[in-house]
């Protein structure tokens, strides 16, 4: 199926399915009950899954097929999130063009990135990398923020190319030269799909249950699983076997004639562009775009979500970004009265003891969750979320064989 | 002139002269065996032909051109290949995935974009690859991970990665150094085969004197950085001064 082998074109079916069933799958849980704050079925929510997805997979075509630690990659979101805001300024609010441009700026951005960091490898490569992040991240922040169009006038550059702390946003004065400055009501436009707005959305009520389906996460997820294939059409080719080989031994591939460089160079670019798309589809779901997209934490945040989720596997960085971000959003949202209405069946002394002992991990504490998951995965699954999954399935299997042996010997005996 | 022409290389590690005034000429379609005591210089010679070291002073021509200055993949491409002393390979692949990157390499040069198609769609350059794992034969190991084999294998699985790109010289440091005797013989008969077949020309750094004498037309001895004697087999078997230095090692 679309020239991928019947493994391949299976994980994509079974990827599809999930993403186009995702309103309902993440949403178990009946409205108002207590473990409805569990749900993760909101469009929100779900539009971080798929993009945070898209910036792990291109993260991972670098660092999991190349062995390649970059550790800027969020100067690309950054970029793709700033490209896209212009073109809705300038331009009109259409996501197509918005999303073309973010991956232009992205890519020549990684080609200058790219073609400096490359020059060293290992823990070099990597503070390389961060220092252009953190450059990015102040020019964002202060250098391309200052008063560009003079202080008698109060135009387009009134806050520079980025906007500065508070970040760039949409007004009524941009000229959106080939769409409606504003609104018929006088509003600042959204960002559309040939007129499909990306925020618009409808509920579907089946009993105690609220699924919503939103046109800016179908949108994202079509993305998304174009994403996606293209990355399993990447591991799977010529180019992608070089990059393991130079992950492998790039001594023997320039003594067997290949030049590592222009290959290295190739997904570095391709990885920036993804992280572009991802920071330009966060633009047009919600937009806005300020630095803090660009600080090395959320480059960090793409390295744990890929070894969560399984470095070089297809299907891990979906499942990492997926994990982190339910994470981030969920558990931060537990507070200490749903925790005592958790456990109010204990008597009060224990209660308030084990309160006390969870407390600490959830709310703004999720972080240390977050970091007891990522230390358990790395020590007993090395593999990741992944390597869990074909332990579980390896598990129930030999279950089974054992199963069906003892059911045949047992008449035996 | 002979397709490899080493002239008055020196190359020096601090203190020490690695090689002295090395000359050396290796005609087209022999096998020229460089033997010599440990630490006479030979792996650092070739070193000095693929790219990876620069000698001090001298010259390396190759089939007409100069090679110094020039990057490892840029001499593989003008058509010399190498097999290193310690088993090179691409452990993390399969040995027939080992086996496509030096087809793609000799058939696309040093850098190409070559789109998504699948691996699995390159028939041609799978059939080159399965040919030649059959003549040294491994076929049967093809979706093997190539790192999780015996130390003999992957000799041979490095040397073969090497054969399939017909390179015009052929570089063997060591080549049945932690091989078993029959697979030394296999071997042996397959570097036979193979330069009739396809008039290679072979340059072989070997210690095990019964493949130096099976396959070499020529034999340069190397001691401490300089050739002592060129010649052949038979006139070296009794030299004096190979015996001397071999002798002076072991005493
Ligand atoms: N990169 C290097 N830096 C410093 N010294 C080196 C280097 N490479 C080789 N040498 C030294 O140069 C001398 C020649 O080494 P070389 O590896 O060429 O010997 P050889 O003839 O291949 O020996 P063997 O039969 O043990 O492989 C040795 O004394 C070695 O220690
Ligand atoms: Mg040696």
């Amino acid at each position: 199926m679309f020239g991928l082998d019947k493994k391949d074109g299976s994980l994509l079916l079974i990827v599809t399915a999930l993403v186009i069933f995702a309103p309902f799958l993440l949403n178990p849980f009946p409205e108002g009950s207590a473990l409805a704050q569990f749900n993760a079925g909101y469009p929100d929510l779900m539009q971080r899954f798929v993009i945070f997805g898209i910036f792990a997979i291109g993260f991972n075509i670098l660092f999991g097929l190349t062995g390649y630690l970059s550790f800027g990659h969020a100067a690309f979101l950054g970029v793709g999130s700033y490209a896209a805001m212009w073109m809705f300024k300038l331009f009109g609010m259409n996501v197509l063009p918005a999303l073309a441009l973010s991956m232009i700026m992205s890519a020549l951005f990684a080609v200058v990135i790219g073609y400096v960091s490359l020059r060293r490898s290992g823990i070099y490569f990597s503070i390389l990398t961060l220092a252009f992040a953190m450059m990015s991240y102040a020019l964002a922040y202060s250098v391309l923020a200052t008063d560009m169009d003079g202080p008698t006038q109060q135009g387009l550059l009134q806050k520079g190319l980025t906007g500065g702390e508070t970040g760039l946003q949409l007004t009524l004065q941009d000229p959106r030269i080939l769409g409606a400055q504003t609104t018929a009501d006088g509003n600042i436009p959204v960002p559309t799909l040939f007129g499909l707005e990306m925020r618009s959305a409808t509920e579907l009520v089946l009993g105690d249950w609220v699924f919503t389906f939103s046109a800016g996460y179908y949108f994202s997820a079509v993305v998304m699983l174009i994403a996606f294939y293209l990355s399993i059409r990447i591991f799977r080719s010529p180019f992608g076997m070089v990059l393991r080989s130079i992950k492998s031994n790039q001594q023997r591939l320039t003594y067997t004639g290949m030049n590592p460089r222009p290959y290295m160079l190739a997904a570095f670019v391709i990885s920036g562009m993804y992280a572009g798309l991802a920071g330009g589809l966060m633009a047009a779901m919600d937009p806005l775009a300020g630095p803090e997209r660009m600080f090395w934490t959320a480059s960090g945040e793409v390295v744990l979500m890929t070894i969560l989720g399984g470095v070089g596997t297809l299907i891990g960085p979906v499942l990492g970004a997926g994990a982190i971000k339910y994470m981030e959003n969920i558990i931060s949202k537990i507070n200490s009265d749903i925790l005592h209405s958790w456990f109010a069946f204990l008597p009060d002394g224990l209660e308030d003891f084990i309160v006390a002992i969870i407390y600490p991990f959830i709310g703004k504490g999720w972080h240390l969750t977050l970091g007891i998951i990522f230390m358990l995965v790395v020590i007993f699954l090395p593999g990741g979320l992944v390597q869990g999954g074909q332990k579980l399935a390896a598990l129930f299997r030999r279950k089974k064989q054992e199963d069906t042996k003892s059911a045949t010997t047992e008449p035996a005996e | 002139m002979g397709l490899l022409e080493v002239k008055d290389v020196n190359k020096r590690f601090g203190g020490l002269q690695a090689l002295g005034n090395v000359n050396l000429s290796v005609a087209e379609q022999t096998v020229h065996a460089i033997i010599g005591p440990n630490g006479a210089g030979k792996s650092t010679l070739l070193n000095c032909l693929v790219g990876k070291l620069i000698p001090d002073t001298g010259s390396v021509m190759f089939d007409g051109q100069s090679v110094l200055g020039r990057t490892p993949f840029e001499i593989n491409q003008m058509g010399i290949s190498r097999v290193f002393q310690t088993p090179e390979i691409f452990g993390d692949l399969t040995v027939m995935e080992n086996m496509l990157i030096p087809c793609f390499a000799k058939r696309d040069g040093s850098f190409a974009l070559h789109g998504i198609r699948s691996v699995v769609s390159e028939g041609e350059l799978r059939d080159q690859a399965e040919q030649m794992l059959e003549d040294v034969n491994m076929l049967d190991k093809r979706n093997m991970h190539s790192a999780s084999m015996s130390r003999g294998d992957k000799r041979r699985l490095e040397m073969a990665m090497c054969l399939v790109q017909n390179p015009k010289l052929l570089l063997l440091d060591e080549p049945t150094a932690g091989m078993a005797r029959a697979d030394t013989n296999n071997t042996i008969d397959l570097l036979k085969e193979i330069k009739e077949k396809r008039n290679i020309t072979i340059a072989i750094i070997e210690h095990d004197m019964h493949v130096v004498f099976s396959l070499a037309e020529r034999i340069t001895v190397l001691a401490q950085g300089t050739p002592l004697v060129e010649d052949t087999p038979e006139n070296i078997k009794g030299h004096p001064k190979v015996k001397e230095a071999y002798l002076g090692e072991a005493a």
